[in-house]
């Protein structure tokens, strides 16, 4: 190995560990705000490159049926709470909101040449379209069970997942994809030249964690999230509903999943069952963070992306089963070093 | 058969103390841990700027009765409170309609800073929009400058008697019509307590009305307008305060010689 290939595998595991660590700290998010262990993140990710791809080649977005059929699921268990209570405008509205909102998708997927407009344009509707699907997950999945065991939490989450899955497979079928790169040019540093789409996901990553980071310490809406993952009782006593945490951290996360999945599009090809094995690659970050611990999750992370693109060049057989290796060292440290907290309330 | 029963609803506060319909109403309150009846019918009033006390022993129903009120348990029975009928209601409702509870344990969030826990005691007044919470905290570190002190420390590096200052502050932030607080003293040095106690009654010339559980008998009854007995999941007796203060049964269960050494061994 020389300078440049070390320089050459450093950038794609950089690359990659930058996604990794988006995806940890929404693993860690979702997992200290709600207790459940976001499994299906990994096809947030997916279905954002798959649904960018599908808009670029022209074929119809038939993601955008499954978003209003939730959506109606939803307004009807809405409407079916109000029924016998006082009716509550202000509900009634968002809830008429929320379906207009499908319906606007619905026209926009259908009516306009999609594969014509913007590559930027391309991106933030693939936003549009599938970020509503976190907080739709939360509501229809997981809000009815919330106080349940973190297991029975857990069992859904598979769930979820296993559904997901089989839901790529019916919208997207069954062929990978891979999309444009966002622009063409590289940028040319000493002996290696570093990809565009490279800078994008960097840049990208880096920006979504300050935002994030800016929001959690800085927003009363964020310091409310903040507070219901240390004090749960503590929370709901000041008024802060566990159904808007929840919402908004499931909406935080497909933000991030889909935002990965976009950016990692024109590098990796994805196919619609792709998705697990990215998101358990953050999942690895988030435990070296102890699924406590935001910055360490994030480095270690990024250490994994690192990891799996030199173990590419030198075992590329047992890329993954190094990877995943690396958990049961950091499980034997931290259960070594850290005290026993009482695992469930 | 209608018609009596709107008829007592209007008689009643009249009878009573000849003032508006009370902000807290309570009628026939039960809770049941299972099979296991901690309240077994339980009738509670508080006015606007009244401070009402609930003493008891350990075991009475007394935590278990305010975590009814705010909706924490599943309760039945009727609870009236500021216009809203309701039996075991949404937390978020009654946290936006003024009722504010500084439980026990305190559930302050100890990774953060004071000053965040504070701010969060007003995040029903963010959401609809109500600028003035800053006024309210400026008050609330003239009230605990040492909480203004502290303020951006953690929450979980505070003493005892700190904490306690700051769970009634994060209360506070909401502007609650009514506060309810269980057990504010346990835990704390007399001195503490005497200083808390003397913020209730600050907070009632502000027209805040408080519902205080206490086991400290003696400052409860020193304070309180108007007081209520609770013993096994019922009240014993109830009257105003003073009364009860002089009354032979409260003083040999509550204010005798084996609860002032409780109250000692408390405090």
């Amino acid at each position: 190995m020389n300078l440049q290939i070390a320089l050459l595998l450093g950038q794609d595991g950089i690359t990659n560990g930058a996604i990794y660590a988006l995806l940890a700290l929404s693993i860690l998010l979702v997992f200290t705000v709600t207790r459940i262990l976001l499994i299906p993140l990994g096809e947030f990710v997916t279905f954002g490159a798959l649904t960018m791809a599908t808009i670029q080649s022209g074929k119809p977005v038939l993601f955008v049926w499954l978003l209003l059929a939730l959506t109606l699921v939803d307004a009807a268990l809405d409407i079916r709470q109000q029924v016998g209570q006082r009716f509550d405008m202000a509900r009634l509205r968002m809830t008429a909101i929320k379906i207009g909102y499908a319906v606007l998708m619905v026209v926009i997927a259908n009516t306009v040449p999609l594969a014509d407009i913007p590559m930027a344009f391309q991106a933030l509707l693939t936003l549009c379209l599938l970020v509503p699907l976190g907080p739709l997950m939360y509501r229809l999945f997981f809000q009815p069970l919330a106080d349940a065991h973190s297991l029975v939490l857990l069992i859904v989450s598979i769930a979820v997942h296993v559904a997901m899955v089989g839901v790529g497979l019916l919208l997207f079928g069954p062929e990978g994809a891979r999309t444009l790169p966002f622009s063409d040019t590289g940028l040319h540093l000493g002996p290696v030249m570093l990809k565009s789409q490279t800078i994008w996901v960097i840049l990208v990553s880096v920006l979504l964690i300050v935002t994030l980071f800016v929001t959690f310490e800085r927003t009363l809406y964020g310091k409310a999230l903040r507070a219901t993952a240390v004090n749960r009782v503590g929370a709901r006593l000041l008024g802060i509903s566990p159904v808007f945490a929840g919402k908004a951290t499931f909406a935080l996360a497909a933000l991030i999943g889909v935002s990965s999945g976009i950016l990692i599009a024109p590098i990796t090809t994805l196919y619609f069952d792709s998705g697990f094995i990215i998101s358990l690659k953050g999942f690895v970050g988030a435990i070296i963070g102890g699924l406590i611990s935001y910055p360490v999750a994030a480095v270690g992370a990024v250490a994994v992306g690192l990891i799996e693109a030199f173990s590419m060049f030198w075992a590329s057989t047992y890329k993954e089963i190094i990877v995943f290796t690396l958990i049961i060292p950091f499980l034997l440290w931290r259960s070594m070093t850290s005290h026993h907290v009482e695992d469930d309330e | 058969m209608n018609m009596s029963n709107t008829a007592s609803i209007h008689e009643e506060p009249v009878a009573m103390t000849a003032s508006a319909a009370p902000l807290l109403d309570v009628k026939g309150l039960r809770v049941a841990y299972g099979k296991v009846e901690a309240l077994t019918g339980v009738d509670l009033q508080v006015r606007e700027g009244q401070i009402v006390t609930v003493i008891g022993p350990n075991g009475a129903g007394k935590t278990t009765l305010l975590s009814a009120i705010m909706g924490l348990l599943p309760s039945r029975g009727d609870i009236h409170f500021d216009d809203i009928h309701y039996i075991s209601p949404e937390v978020e409702i009654l946290v936006g309609r003024g009722l504010g509870l500084v439980p026990e344990k305190r559930e302050l969030f100890s990774t953060m800073t004071v000053e965040d826990n504070l701010l969060l005691g007003a995040f029903q007044r963010y959401r609809r929009g109500d600028d003035s919470f800053e006024i309210t905290l400026a008050e609330i570190y003239s009230l605990f400058p040492r909480l203004w002190e502290r303020r951006h420390q953690q929450a979980g590096t505070l003493s005892g008697g700190e904490r306690q200052m700051l769970a009634i502050g994060r209360a506070m932030m909401g502007k609650p019509k009514l506060l309810m607080l269980d057990e504010p003293s346990l835990g704390l040095a007399p001195l503490i307590t005497r200083e808390i106690f003397r913020i209730f009654a600050d907070l009632r010339r502000q027209g805040v009305a408080i519902l205080l559980v206490e086991q400290n008998a003696r400052a409860a009854l020193k304070v309180a307008d108007y007081a209520y007995v609770l013993e096994g999941g019922q009240f014993a007796m109830h009257g105003p305060a003073a009364d009860l203060a002089n009354d032979s049964r409260v003083i040999d269960a509550y204010l005798g010689l084996a609860s002032k050494h409780q109250e000692l061994l408390s405090s």
